[in-house]
């Protein structure tokens, strides 16, 4: 082992601090960590590919597009915005907390695939979200807008993360007490999953306010754009 | 080949229709690179198999320099005219949900169905595979219902999937890429220099201290790998067994739940985990593409001090 295999991590930092491409920076350091581990060129390039080809897997999402961007096509998004408003009771921060309240304790059950940002957030979130928002101020100014929608990408993987450890056979649980295991420890996977629970409480309450406070939030930056607006 | 080897053939066709689409599009201005870009990326995930690794890494690089220097940008919009679509919407109306509801569940009943797939009292599947496969199948079936309810031709719903990845972009394959960075790390020893470096710095006589070390340690690990699974054997060997385990008699299940929660604190927070971070801020169209992560850093660091507390008072319950 050498600290040298530190410099990938290094090129990973400045490259993502300077705003570089960012394939062209994670390329870039692999290269970097291969050449200062002392591998040759040939076996880097390998290893590469042969990593490539076994994680093709994450591009997977690509075959939901199809089903999301004809239904788009066809009013998706302006069905969902349709919906929503009919819930006259409903403002965004209580469809937010509703959502990530569902996805949390779906992803507890296991039912981790019940969402995901092409599955649900584009589609039927963030319609809804901006549809509910809109309502009494109009269109959104460009800023908030952006925020809400960060905002409800950000909710879908709160709820999810801090959900699916608490489950049981999830892959993290197990792949912690196999590691235990391994290292002398024999534990329940099971005390593994409900350790994850005062996390997950946490999760729910210290999201679930600041969700819970987005519609004041918005409306005081709505107030601010436009009175910064009609003084200029 | 592998029982995914299918999945990657269908990924490859809206790949290669992406290409078509780019290489014919005359108001992209760098459209020659940007049909290489999604060609390249066609015949990996449907000739992958029969390739050389060397010719996949190869691929790999020459994938980043066009994206790295501005050859991948975004096509001609052909956008459905915003009357009709409210006008499909009053005539659809709910019918249009059905779909987007099938792939989910679709998935799930797949997933449990798969477990009664077995030869020998063995699953036929492992549990990744099994996933994605019933993923895929949810993806066709709501394919299929949604061409139904929308009376369209299935070569219109595969190009306006490739209009969706065009928005998306170079940032799709991220993902990948990182997981790429993650086995060179491993290869090269990475993990074992940094958790040799938190071990050093840290006043190991202090408990406070040490889970203060463990808990931090698997943040910003997990940020610089962008995946708390790659970090915990790192630091929970380096840091968590030898340091809470060993010398402060912590106990270890609630350790490693909790330092795992502490990772998907990091998650929250860098730009390395890009499928959940970067690649929803291309698909909802954010002009910074950092936004989701300032979205989450403030759940992020008050979590992350939860984590602390949580841990300090429950993994010394039975140690002196």
């Amino acid at each position: 082992m050498n600290e040298w295999a530190l410099v990938g991590v290094g090129v990973v930092v400045l490259g993502f601090a300077l705003r570089l491409n960012a394939l062209l920076v994670v390329v870039a350091a692999g290269l970097a960590t291969g050449i200062a581990a002392g591998m040759d060129l040939q076996r880097i390039l390998e290893l590469t590919g042969e990593a490539f080809l076994k994680n093709r897997f994450l591009m997977v999402f690509v075959l939901t597009l199809p089903v999301i961007g004809l239904l788009e096509r066809n009013g998706l998004r302006e069905q969902a915005e349709r919906w929503v408003l009919g819930l006259t009771r409903l403002s965004t921060g209580r469809l937010l907390l509703a959502y990530q309240a569902l996805r949390q304790v779906a992803a507890m059950l296991g039912l981790t695939h019940l969402g995901g940002h092409p599955q649900t957030v584009r589609p039927l979130l963030v319609p809804m979200a901006e549809a509910t928002a809109m309502r009494g101020v109009g269109p959104l100014p460009e800023r908030v807008r952006e925020r809400l929608r960060a905002m409800c990408a950000g909710t879908d993987n709160v709820g999810l993360f801090f959900g699916e450890d608490v489950f049981v056979a999830f892959g993290a649980v197990l792949l912690m007490q196999s590691f235990l295991a391994q290292h002398g420890h024999a534990v329940e996977p099971l005390a593994i999953a409900l350790w994850g629970l005062p996390t997950a409480i946490a999760a729910f309450l210290v999201h679930g306010a600041r969700v819970a406070r987005i519609d004041h939030r918005m409306a005081a930056e709505i107030e601010r754009i436009r009175t910064q607006a009609a003084r200029a | 080949m592998s029982a995914l080897s299918p999945i990657y053939l269908l990924v490859g066709g809206v790949l290669a229709l992406l290409a078509l689409r780019t290489a014919r599009d005359a108001g992209n201005p760098r459209r020659a690179a940007g049909a290489l870009f999604w060609g390249v990326l066609a015949a990996l995930f449907v000739a992958g198999d029969f390739m050389s690794p060397l010719l996949v890494g190869v691929l790999v690089v020459v994938l980043a320099l066009l994206a790295g220097f501005g050859g991948v940008v975004r096509g001609t919009r052909v956008e459905r005219d915003p009357i009709e679509r409210a006008d499909s919407a009053q005539r659809l109306g709910n019918r249009l949900f059905l779909p987007v509801l099938l792939i989910p569940a679709a998935t799930v009943a797949g997933v449990y169905g798969a477990k009664f797939l077995q030869v020998d009292g063995k699953p036929l599947l492992s549990g990744q595979e099994a996933t994605l496969l019933a993923l895929s199948l949810g993806c066709l079936l709501a394919l299929v219902a949604a061409l139904r309810a929308t009376r369209e031709r299935p070569l219109v719903a595969i190009g306006a999937g490739a209009g969706l990845l065009d928005a998306i972009g170079w940032a799709a394959l991220l993902p990948l890429v990182l997981a790429v960075l993650g086995g060179l790390f491993a290869a090269a020893g990475v993990g074992d220099a940094v958790a040799k470096l938190v071990s050093v710095v840290v006043p190991t006589d202090s408990r406070f201290a040490c889970v203060l070390a463990y808990c931090l340690g698997m943040a910003a690990f997990t940020m610089i790998m962008g995946n708390a699974f790659a970090a915990f054997p790192v630091m929970t060997g380096g840091v968590g067994l030898p340091l809470l385990v060993g010398l402060h008699g912590a106990e270890p299940a609630s350790m490693a739940a909790i330092g795992m929660l502490c990772g998907y604190c990091g998650t929250l927070m860098t730009p390395m985990a890009a499928n959940f971070n970067i690649v929803p801020a291309a698909l909802l169209e954010l002009r910074d593409s950092h936004a989701v992560i300032k979205a989450q850093v403030p759940t992020a660091l008050m979590l992350l001090a939860a984590n602390v507390a949580i841990m300090h008072a429950v993994v010394f319950r039975h140690a002196g």
